[in-house]
């Protein structure tokens, strides 16, 4: 693998006589989606803190590109650490300023560049961030959620290579929460810096994430692959995941990713050879376009509408339900061949056509930031598995079946 | 060692108490407090020096503006006001001692003396650290406890040059005109208290006022303004930029603290410094 972006090795430090990091080691790679997860209070916006520079470690090293911070000259210090954006849990707005100066601050402070051309900057993540309206509002004029825009704004404005964002998604409702996570997404494509997140949205951040590190009693006991984090075998995962994991599923109805991996294992664990089941996947298709027309919010509402009519549906004649990537579902009918799976995905079509996509556009609206019309479309697909076949391969067939089973533009249905 | 390290290890001598240490317990207890002023002063001689070098970088002009408005253009009518009174009343309470040893004659010269060498510079410092002061301390207390600090340093953005290099230059500035101001304020209060209000002559006030002042006593009269400026600033930013440090009390309430204490501090070394200067001046 190539050289780390940031690396920690074996990074101690202490507030007098607690220790809040204990031979913390990591690693950190460029264009990447990194989330340490932990619960609160176990160190992780004290280890960003580092990254950024506001802390020293008491012991170890930290290395930007291979290089020890501690061994950089001042000026290459500063060069290294100007390529940082920080974006605070509390925003840390300054509330006598309004919306556009906040984000102007830095380029104001810390560049040459001319009136006209910073506020051409400006505008541009005003419009990015769907903040127009609040431009010369004040801090405590807005919501909490614009808020985090307007901060994710200020943070995004030097174009800066790697951002750090400390809890970016706390005080939101589950739907902002994922709102805001879809838009750290959108923009790491878009803009390609490497974005470093803390956060406790367990499982929502796998979906964004190419990497997870687990912080633990003081120090990194995990790092990998959302994937390889399924398969990690440490208290840590009893403590920390299983039980915002439950939280998660008291709250939507669905199951995690990795209690759905395991719910689906026990089940067929029971079946005997030659029986079946069948899998169900759902996929709102078009997502880039809700959002760009109806706002984050409003697409994060339109599929947590669709997840749970799904799982309200198939729960009730024993089926599961999970979400497996932004906007596509996936249910296990576990004790249904092909054909009664048919006949099943009819029932729920009529259902959905129905009111399940007018739920979803009811929902959509309620947080659209226009009153522009957008088409939805769902698509759905079944495959059958036996016991011996892994489900990953039954969900691509799945997929692979995909139809479209409803359509909708405002109220018309076709 | 810090002041807080330093502080722990004095409590931790205090936990190994002897009834022998009865008698050395005073001098302990002054020497930590000794210690812990050595060291605030000491820090906030480095910080006034730090922000001093950086009042002279480019972009503070606008800053410095910004600040001199709310330092000291919206501290106009305040001190009009405190200008006013003091002179009136000095000028009643001067009259009528003064008729008793037939000397009324000298009304204007105490009245000018009085405000120019003393009052003016000691009231006008004391009333901008109650109103500017005080907001200095609470505004950048909030900014410390806020994270808003913190932000500018992740934004590569100085808090020093930008929070409290401005606010001491427009000090320094303000507080000289404000002086003057009161100055002349007073010295019109005087004339209105004891020439329109209790009859003494117009032209002997007017003609002691001109004739008794010399240009050394406004020059140091500016000089305490400005040794005042730097006290009140210096230690008003101060205690508000390291209210998070504060082991007494967090949050909301170490602002409060850090408010109180600014204005204290600021008030009694206004005055510690006016008796320090005068006696160099004099």
């Amino acid at each position: 693998m190539d050289t780390p972006l940031i690396e920690f090795k074996d990074v101690t430090k202490r507030f007098g006589d607690r220790t809040v990091l204990e031979h913390v080691n990591l690693q950190i790679y460029e264009g990447q989606v990194t989330t340490i997860i932990g619960l609160s209070g176990s160190g992780k916006s004290v280890l960003l803190k580092h990254i950024i520079g506001l802390l020293k470690p008491d012991e170890g090293t930290i290395l930007f590109r291979g290089k020890p911070l501690t061994g950089m000259k001042k000026r290459e210090t500063s060069e290294s650490l100007a390529q940082i954006s920080y974006m605070f849990q509390d925003n840390a707005l300054f509330d006598s300023m309004t919306v556009y100066e906040n984000i102007a601050l830095p380029l104001r402070e810390t560049t040459n560049l001319s009136r006209a051309e910073i506020d051409c900057r400006v505008m541009a993540r005003i419009e990015q961030t769907e903040l127009g309206d609040a431009a010369h509002k004040y801090p405590s004029e807005i919501s909490g959620g614009m808020q985090k825009r307007v901060a994710l704004a200020r943070a995004l404005v030097i174009d800066p290579q790697i951002v750090l964002f400390d809890e970016p998604t706390s005080g939101q409702d589950p739907v902002r929460k994922n709102a805001i996570l879809g838009m750290i997404a959108q923009y790491q494509r878009k803009f390609g810096f490497t974005a470093i997140l803390v956060s406790h949205e367990i499982p929502d951040v796998y979906f964004i994430s190419n990497r997870i590190l687990a912080l633990y009693n003081r120090t990194i006991v995990f790092q990998g692959t959302p994937e390889e984090l399924e398969h990690f075998d440490h208290p840590f995962k009893d403590e920390v995941i299983k039980s915002i994991e439950g939280l998660q599923e008291e709250l939507t109805g669905l199951y995690s990713k990795r209690q759905f991996k395991v719910l689906n294992h026990a089940q067929l664990k029971r079946r005997t050879l030659g029986e079946t089941y069948s899998v169900a996947v759902f996929t709102l298709k078009g997502l880039n376009a809700i959002i760009a027309t109806l706002g984050h919010e409003a697409a994060q509402e339109a599929i947590r509408s669709m997840g749970v009519f799904i799982d309200k549906h198939f729960s009730a004649i024993g089926g599961f339900s999970t979400r497996r990537h932004t906007s596509e579902f996936i249910t296990v009918l576990p004790y249904s061949d092909l054909a009664e799976a048919e006949i099943i995905l009819q029932d729920f079509v009529k259902d959905f056509q129905e009111q399940g996509i007018r739920d979803i556009w009811a929902g959509a609206r309620k947080r659209a930031v226009t009153d522009a019309c957008v088409e939805f479309t769902i698509l759905a697909g079944i495959a059958q598995g036996q016991p011996i076949v892994e489900i990953d391969s039954v969900i691509r067939s799945a997929e692979q079946q995909q139809r479209e089973i409803a359509w909708l533009w405002c109220d018309e249905r076709r | 060692m810090t002041l807080d390290e330093n502080s722990q290890k004095l409590s931790e001598t205090k936990a190994g108490w002897q009834p022998g240490l009865i008698l050395t317990g005073p001098f302990a207890i002054f020497g930590r407090a000794a210690i812990r002023w050595t060291n605030h002063l000491g820090a906030s001689a480095v910080f006034l020096f730090l922000a001093c070098l950086k009042i002279f970088r480019p972009k503070q002009l606008t800053k410095i503006v910004q600040q001199i408005y709310y330092v000291g253009a919206r501290s106009t009518m305040i001190i009009i006001l405190v200008g006013l009174f003091t002179g009136m009343v000095l000028s009643l309470q001067s009259y009528y001692t003064l008729v008793k040893v037939g000397a009324q004659g000298a009304l204007g010269t105490l009245v000018a003396l009085s405000l120019v060498r003393e009052l003016g510079p000691v009231l006008t410092a004391i009333m901008i650290t109650a109103r500017a002061g005080s907001a200095i301390t609470a505004e950048i207390g909030i900014q410390r406890i806020s994270e808003q600090i913190d932000a500018l340093d992740t934004m590569r953005i100085d808090p020093l040059g930008y929070l409290v290099s401005p606010r001491i230059a427009a000090a320094v500035i303000s507080f000289p005109l404000l002086t003057a101001l009161f100055d002349l304020i007073g010295i019109i209060g005087g004339y209105i208290s004891g020439v329109i209000l209790l009859g003494a002559n117009a032209g002997t006030y007017l003609f002691r006022v001109q004739s008794s002042m010399e240009m050394k006593d406004v020059t140091d009269g500016f000089v305490k303004a400005v040794v005042f400026a730097v006290i009140v600033s210096t230690v008003c930013c101060y205690q508000g930029y390291f209210a998070h440090l504060r082991t007494d009390s967090h949050g909301a309430k170490a602002v409060g603290l850090a408010t109180t204490s600014a204005v204290v501090f600021s008030c009694v070394l206004i005055l510690v410094a006016d008796y320090i200067v005068t006696s160099l001046l004099i």
